[in-house]
């Protein structure tokens, strides 16, 4: 009889990507995998990476805005009104009250979107097929006020230094109004379709854990952030634009694993038409949307500012030297998924290989806004 | 090749000096109150805090950086326990690395920056004070050509390996073709 033979047991190496349907984009990812288990990972950035930094430093400020556009392409406003508050504080100009306004429900809007897209993409990476359609219907809703705003569904290229490129449509007001209730509407429906769905639980309850203190310490910025519990939300801790005046809840998860991630974006969107039915209320009707006297190429004075904005993926921060020219000197871009994905390999220890792809899934991440 | 912007020679701000003509400081009072306490945390370096509109900025030399950012982090009266950037800018005389905190306990917010002659630049790693500095300065040494010491990998982020050159240095050749 043949003498059993103890089992050959061997690290395969396992690369993923960069052209793979579930890495969101060109994200290149090599597992050491260990049978079923991840032993380590090893992300590979930069696929994308078009410079928009070095970029930014040969175009005029009033250029800039239609780069921002171009990094996280799915909350195109708030990647410009980062860059415009920039110039703005650097400048000491006031943005008129109707234009802050817009800007506000506009990235709000934008927010829910970005969420949306996420819900969507989300459900498809744990294999739910049919909320992306309800997500997708919803999203479509926002998206038309956005073209009847600025002309495009997306890379706007809508807010200026200083206020906004034109004024809003004469029926923006009851647009939004009338786009509200919908979406509320749109949003429970996700909800209950996914959230609670026991195969979705199974594949994202206790799934990619990561401490808050851990999370801090890597730099994780956004929901990924408050999922772990810890309430930093931009827009409440350093308020910018016009957030102090309007009453929003922080929401936080638990665990820190792949459903709170989840689940903090989904509240985060009930928030988010919560703030923007306040601005509602509270927009005035009529004035200018563009500062009086600003200038079409504006030249801040020398010196440095660092602007930070609560993006639907993190802090996105604008760190802006001026040198008093048409052009900035230096703009560094302060990414959110890029800081957000580098605890990568720690979200992944010892997980399952069949995880992985959830838990990528579960950082939103856009790879315009990681490699820049 | 009409509209080449052309490496602007001297820097925006003399060394030493921050902020300039026309951007006034806009220090809060978390921001007052900081100023106040570091030369109370970091004595050596009194004479080295100044202010950018409405950060406080200290600039230190690159062989106490690492201490100076473990008294940050720990000292209970700092508490700068995040990154929030990491950033080089290329003054062509000098590089500066420029490290932007925030105390999630205290939130308060703070700049730390450091200066290298674009020759040698050579400057100590902080991933062992914060893990997240990881990418940020490898695309530091990526794009700008800055050696972060100590750093467990600085292998390419967003370039291929052997790209030539440091592209976000002023010195590296922009636009490199013509309008048609």
């Amino acid at each position: 009889m043949a003498e059993a033979r103890p089992l050959e047991v061997r690290e395969i190496l396992v690369n993923m990507g960069p052209q793979h349907p579930s890495t969101h984009g060109v994200f290149r990812m090599v597992l050491w995998v260990d049978g079923e288990r991840i032993v380590r990972v090893e992300p590979h950035i930069g696929y994308l990476h078009r410079g928009s930094e070095k970029l930014c430093e040969g175009e005029t400020y009033l250029q800039i805005p239609t780069l921002f556009d171009r990094l996280d392409y799915l909350s195109n406003f708030n990647n410009e009104l980062a860059f415009c508050l920039a110039v703005e504080k650097l400048m000491g100009l006031e943005v008129p009250e109707r234009a802050a306004y817009v800007r506000v429900i506009l990235c709000e809007l934008n927010r829910i979107a970005s969420h949306l897209m996420f819900y969507a993409a989300f459900g498809l990476d744990v294999g739910a097929m049919t909320p992306s359609m309800y997500a997708f219907r919803e999203r479509e809703r926002i998206q038309q006020v956005f073209e009847a705003v600025s002309g495009a569904r997306m890379m706007h290229d809508y807010f200026r230094v200083g206020g906004l490129r034109q004024p809003p449509p004469d029926d923006f007001k009851e647009r939004v109004q009338r786009l509200l209730p919908l979406l509320e509407k749109g949003i429970n429906e996700c909800d209950t379709l996914l959230t609670h769905n026991e195969v979705f639980l199974a594949r994202t309850r206790g799934i990619g854990k990561i401490s808050p203190q851990e999370a801090i310490a890597w730099g994780m910025t956004g929901p990924c952030l408050r999922a772990c519990g810890v309430p930093y939300d931009i827009r409440a801790v350093e308020p910018y634009s016009l957030y102090d005046r309007f009453d929003f809840a922080i929401p936080v998860g638990a665990q820190g694993d792949c459903w709170d991630r989840y689940m903090v974006r989904v509240e985060e969107m009930r928030q988010s038409i919560h703030i923007i039915r306040q601005a509602l209320q509270q927009m005035p009707e009529e004035g200018p949307v563009l500062t009086p006297g600003a200038r079409r190429l504006p030249r801040p004075p020398k010196g440095e500012v660092y602007v930070r904005t609560e993006n639907p993926r993190g802090e996105l921060g604008v760190y802006l030297v001026s040198d008093g020219s048409e052009r900035p000197y230096r703009v560094k871009i302060r990414a959110p998924s890029f800081a957000n994905l580098q605890a990568l390999p720690v979200l992944m220890r010892d997980c399952y290989v069949a995880d992985a792809v959830v838990i990528l899934g579960s950082l939103d991440i856009v790879l315009g806004d990681v490699d820049r | 090749m009409s509209d080449v912007p052309k490496a602007r020679p001297g820097s925006p701000h003399p060394a030493g000096g921050h902020g300039g003509a026309g951007s006034p400081e806009r220090l809060d009072a978390k921001g007052q109150a900081l100023k106040g306490l570091l030369p109370e945390v970091l004595p050596a370096f009194h004479s080295h805090i100044s202010v950018a509109l409405d950060e406080v900025v200290l600039t230190v030399p690159p062989e106490r950086l690492v201490e100076v950012c473990f008294t940050l982090r720990d000292d209970p009266r700092t508490r700068f326990d995040f990154l929030r950037c990491l950033s080089v800018v290329d003054y062509v005389t000098y590089l500066e690395v420029v490290y932007h905190l925030w105390s999630m306990e205290k939130r308060h917010k703070m700049v730390v920056k450091v200066q290298v002659p674009p020759e040698a630049p050579q400057v100590p790693s902080v991933t062992g004070v914060w893990k997240g500095a990881d990418w940020f300065e490898r695309e530091g040494h990526d794009l700008y050509g800055v050696v972060f010491t100590g750093h467990p990998n600085l292998a390419p982020l967003l370039l291929w390996e052997g790209f030539p050159g440091y592209p976000g240095r002023k010195s590296y050749p922009f636009h490199n073709y013509t309008e048609w």
